[in-house]
């Protein structure tokens, strides 16, 4: 414990002084769909100029972990450099019929499915391999979906910091307030990486995360 | 299944028991829940079998937690009885998500919605 207080202090020093940190692997996790891809780009774009990864209406459309180095965020004269970690959706299931409605041929499906298996179960093997967590989850949907509390479950017992990304806010059936409710002790921002709506908010509370670790 | 069923099973055991029963297709209601890594074990094995096991589409899985407590003392028991014996006053839902259709989970409720066959 007494370690543990010492090296906070050291740590939260070193930020005073240097105002900078170093390479912090930041991942972005959650359910299918809910905009990870969307957000990461959105941060790599502001950043670096550059994407990480394609987004589409079809879930599953990351299938492996993208990842993207020295993204160098700046907010109000202090520097983090950011290793992006942009893992594919966490789902339970995944039935390849789902993927024809979107116009899929079989073989198409059948293989995106398969890949979408991989990215699960890469997904979960990057766990141990973050520093902190952005989750994104879909403010139109219901937060209380089991993936949600694995997920943060599996982030709480590893010591992980989190935040709590409420996403497409832009959309009229959005309801921050019920995130909000279900993860009371996180911090949570709403925000539309689509319309690129609250980033300033975003960014302040991945500073805020980030003197976590 | 009662929780004494899984308690001396080790986290292995825990998931191989839990979808050995899925893929005979039963829905499973577990007294108790599983560790959060557990349940990671539970999606990343239930990953792997898909596309392995003719028919497998994964699972739907669902736990309803015990209501928090908010004053002290029944806070520090459950916390202790929780720590010696588990989890007991949480229920989940485990079965085939080709039984499964769907489950709506409120904090307060959980509703499991099967598939006409």
């Amino acid at each position: 414990m007494v370690i543990t207080f010492i090296k906070d202090f050291c740590r939260r020093i070193f930020w005073g002084i240097f105002n900078t940190k170093k390479n912090i692997k930041l991942g972005f996790y959650g359910p299918p769909n809910a905009g990870k891809t969307s957000l990461a780009n959105r941060i790599c774009k502001d950043w670096t100029g550059e994407d990480i990864g394609k987004v589409s209406k079809i879930p599953h459309e990351t299938r492996e972990v993208h990842v993207k180095e020295k993204v160098e965020v700046k907010q109000k004269g202090k520097k983090i450099t950011f290793k992006i970690v942009d893992t594919p959706g966490i789902a339970t299931k995944i039935d390849y019929e789902n993927f024809l409605k979107f116009g899929l041929s079989k073989k198409e499906s059948k293989n995106r499915a398969k890949e979408a298996t991989k990215g699960v179960i890469e997904a979960i093997k990057w766990l141990d391999d973050v520093d902190a967590v952005v989750v994104v989850l879909d403010s139109t949907q219901n937060p209380f979906s089991q993936v949600n509390i694995t997920i943060i479950g599996n982030l709480v017992a590893r010591k992980i910091p989190v935040l709590i990304a409420a996403n497409k806010v832009d959309l009229e059936k959005s309801n921050v307030k019920k995130i909000e409710s279900a993860f009371p002790e996180f911090d949570i921002v709403g925000l539309s990486a689509k319309e690129g709506t609250n980033m300033e908010e975003f960014y302040e509370s991945i500073f805020k995360l980030a003197r976590k670790t | 299944m009662p929780y004494p069923e899984i308690e001396h099973l080790n986290s292995s055991e825990r998931v191989r028991k839990l979808l050995k029963m899925v893929l005979s297709n039963k829905v499973i209601l577990l007294q108790g829940k599983l560790k959060p890594e557990e349940e990671a074990r539970l999606i990343e094995d239930t990953m792997a079998m898909i596309g392995h096991v003719k028919g497998f589409k994964g699972v739907e899985l669902a736990v309803l937690s015990s209501k928090k407590e908010n004053s002290l003392l029944p806070l520090i028991k459950s916390g202790i009885a929780k720590l010696l014996l588990g989890d007991r006053d949480a229920m989940t839902v485990v079965g085939p998500a080709s039984i499964i259709k769907d489950i709506k989970k409120d904090p307060s409720k959980m509703e499991l919605f099967l598939k006409n066959k």
